[in-house]
């Protein structure tokens, strides 16, 4: 079976390089094609590399805290694009301080985002998400490294 | 042994250079009007007779050709987002020494097909997708293209999963798959369609340009002027074999309609904390600004620099450059002679340079950032390059050569625009860079060393 794309950044003026690599080897293990667009990316890259890759999903990380005015749109600008239903994913310190969690989820989710995780998340959650989102049977996951 | 002849059919002119290939000497330049509407041979003759008249009879051994007559090699591209390779599939038709009048992205409409039937191209690149990613689009536009009236050459270089398929869809056509010019996403891939280009421009194009007469009298080698230019750049700037070339260097050909930008150099960032956007860069990259020239592109460049601009560097009045702007776009043959003329084309040439190069190189963006002060850079940093080689009649025939070529360079006032600092400036005095384009594909080392002899140093030292 094909494998399943992911189209993964850092957005904004965001400029933490680690983590996303990270990323890229836990999906890239998880037996996904990753697409790593790196550190400040807009949601305009976002969407033009998912056309060009028929990919499966976008997966927004932000570090810096101002990830809630950088995401704003993006499910909008993917509908206008014509990535109707892409899986969107946002994960990461997404707001500003120490908010309540679900309050968090709550807003992000409002803005068209499909998962929200907060700061912290073991990439093996979202891999179990993504598994589960995307419909890939059991005999297809791998086993997270 | 024997001179060889080098010949460029341009629009225009058929400009002829003999050669003394082992004594590596310029034995002889001329030019004559153009004549691809009777018989293409006799601007050939002419320019022959012109040559002769300085070097006395010559009994050539090897003759060979570039062509951008009757329009040169026309060219449409096609790609999916406009920024990745919708824009890959224009670099690599300008890489191959097109003229590319149009790139289209996502899918074709009946209003684009109706375009492109009066356009008329010469071949046309179908690409769109990386490799296993979007097929919806490239697939879309084959059947599109499948409906063309003619048998248009059109090559397939978008997601190889689905280049069959295009390739049934334009069944009984002429098709050439090629690799993807975007394999994965931001990574440029353009050698093997520009060399696929460069053989339908050899092997089809060539006969229905009337340049078959003349191809009796060539031993080899037809290619888009370009395409030759670009070659001679290359092979100035690497070096063949043992002899070192002079590095990395910005060209500029300033034309009567158009004016071609090259650069064969890496333009990376200066730094480690800038960050790269945009599509990977070719090393030899041709940029064609369409709307700048001399004559006919003459607007272009007012509209591009403004008239405040170039009344500033001309001294003269704005309202008086309005009027010579005017006329000299309806006067497209004219030669200055009066002062006021010489002002106004040197103005114009200083612009056209300054957009052109601007255009051509990359720039750099400063952010804040919560993590501090942060670079992005897109497109190519050419700040570093040691070399800026100006040609075209605009330019070399110009009085103050070097003076307008300095526009080409690093400016205080756009800091943002990476263009080279500290350059020194060369002059392609005769006219030769095509034809030693020519001459490298079989003289490599000769046509280096004539470079190397020829074109005069000039501009400011380190």
């Amino acid at each position: 079976m094909d494998k399943k794309k992911l189209v993964i950044g850092v957005i904004g003026a965001d400029v933490h390089a680690v983590g996303i690599s990270i990323l890229e080897h836990a999906f890239t293990g998880a037996g996904f094609e990753v697409i790593n667009l790196g550190v400040m990316v807009s949601q305009e890259e976002y969407i033009s590399a998912a056309i060009e890759t028929n990919a499966d999903g976008i997966m927004v990380s932000s570090l810096y805290g101002h990830g809630e005015l950088d995401c704003r749109g993006l499910r909008d600008k993917c509908d206008e694009a014509g990535l109707k239903g892409i899986l969107l994913y946002v994960g990461g310190n997404i707001v500003v301080g120490k908010q309540p969690f679900d309050e968090v989820e709550r807003r992000f989710k409002a803005m068209g985002f499909d998962r929200v995780f907060g700061p912290g998340t073991a990439p093996e959650t979202t891999i179990a998400a993504l598994y589960e989102d995307l419909g890939i049977p059991e005999e297809d996951q791998q086993a997270a490294e | 042994m024997k001179p060889v002849l080098l010949v460029d059919f341009g629009s225009t002119n058929t400009k002829a250079t003999a050669v003394d290939v082992e004594n590596c000497e310029i034995l002889g330049t001329a030019a004559a009007y153009t004549t691809v509407e009777t018989d293409i041979n006799n601007g050939l003759h002419d320019a022959i007779q012109i040559l002769e008249k300085t070097t006395g009879h010559l009994e050539f051994g090897e003759t060979y050709a570039c062509s951008s007559a009757a329009g040169g090699l026309k060219m449409i591209s096609c790609g999916l987002v406009p920024e990745l390779t919708a824009q890959a599939s224009r670099e690599a038709s300008l890489g191959a020494g097109a003229k590319v009048w149009k790139t289209y992205s996502f899918q074709l409409t009946k209003g684009d097909m109706k375009e492109i039937e009066e356009y008329h191209p010469d071949i046309i690149l179908l690409t769109g997708g990386t490799d296993g990613g979007n097929t919806d689009c490239i697939l879309y536009n084959a059947k599109m293209l499948a409906g063309l009236s003619y048998d248009c050459p059109v090559v397939i270089a978008g997601n190889r999963c689905c280049a069959d398929d295009c390739q049934e869809i334009l069944a009984g056509r002429t098709t050439y798959i090629c690799e993807n010019v975007m394999p994965r996403l931001g990574e440029l891939n353009i050698e093997p369609t520009q060399k696929q280009i460069r053989e339908i421009f050899l092997n089809r194009i060539v006969q229905g340009k009337g340049l078959t007469q003349a191809m009796d009298l060539m031993s080899g080698i037809i290619m888009p002027t370009p395409s030759a230019m670009l070659t001679a750049m290359e092979l100035l700037s690497d070096g063949w074999d043992e002899i070192p070339g002079i590095g990395e260097l910005v060209g500029v050909d300033l034309g009567g309609a158009t004016t071609d930008v090259y650069s064969v150099a890496e333009g990376s960032p200066a730094n480690t904390m800038t960050v790269i956007k945009g599509l990977q860069e070719p090393y030899t990259k041709r940029t064609v600004e369409g709307d700048i020239g001399m004559r006919y592109s003459v607007r272009g460049i007012m509209e591009a620099a403004g008239d405040r601009k170039l009344a500033k560097i001309a001294g003269l009045a704005r309202n008086k450059v309005n009027e010579l702007v005017d006329y000299l776009e309806h006067h497209t043959d004219y030669i200055p002679d009066s002062e006021e003329m010489e002002k106004m084309d040197y103005a114009l040439a200083c612009a056209a340079v300054e957009t052109a190069v601007a255009r051509h190189a990359g720039s750099l963006e400063q952010v804040y950032t919560p993590s501090g002060l942060t670079f992005v850079q897109s497109g190519k940093d050419l700040r570093r390059v040691k070399y800026v080689v100006v040609t075209g009649g605009a330019l070399i025939h110009a009085k103050h050569t070097e003076e307008i070529a300095k526009y080409a360079l690093f400016d205080e006032s756009s800091p943002a625009s990476l263009r080279p600092e500290k350059a020194e400036i060369l002059v392609d005095r005769k006219y030769i860079l095509a034809a030693m384009g020519l001459l490298s594909k079989q003289y490599p080392q000769a046509a280096l060393e004539i470079m190397k002899k020829e074109i005069a140093y000039y501009g400011h030292k380190e």
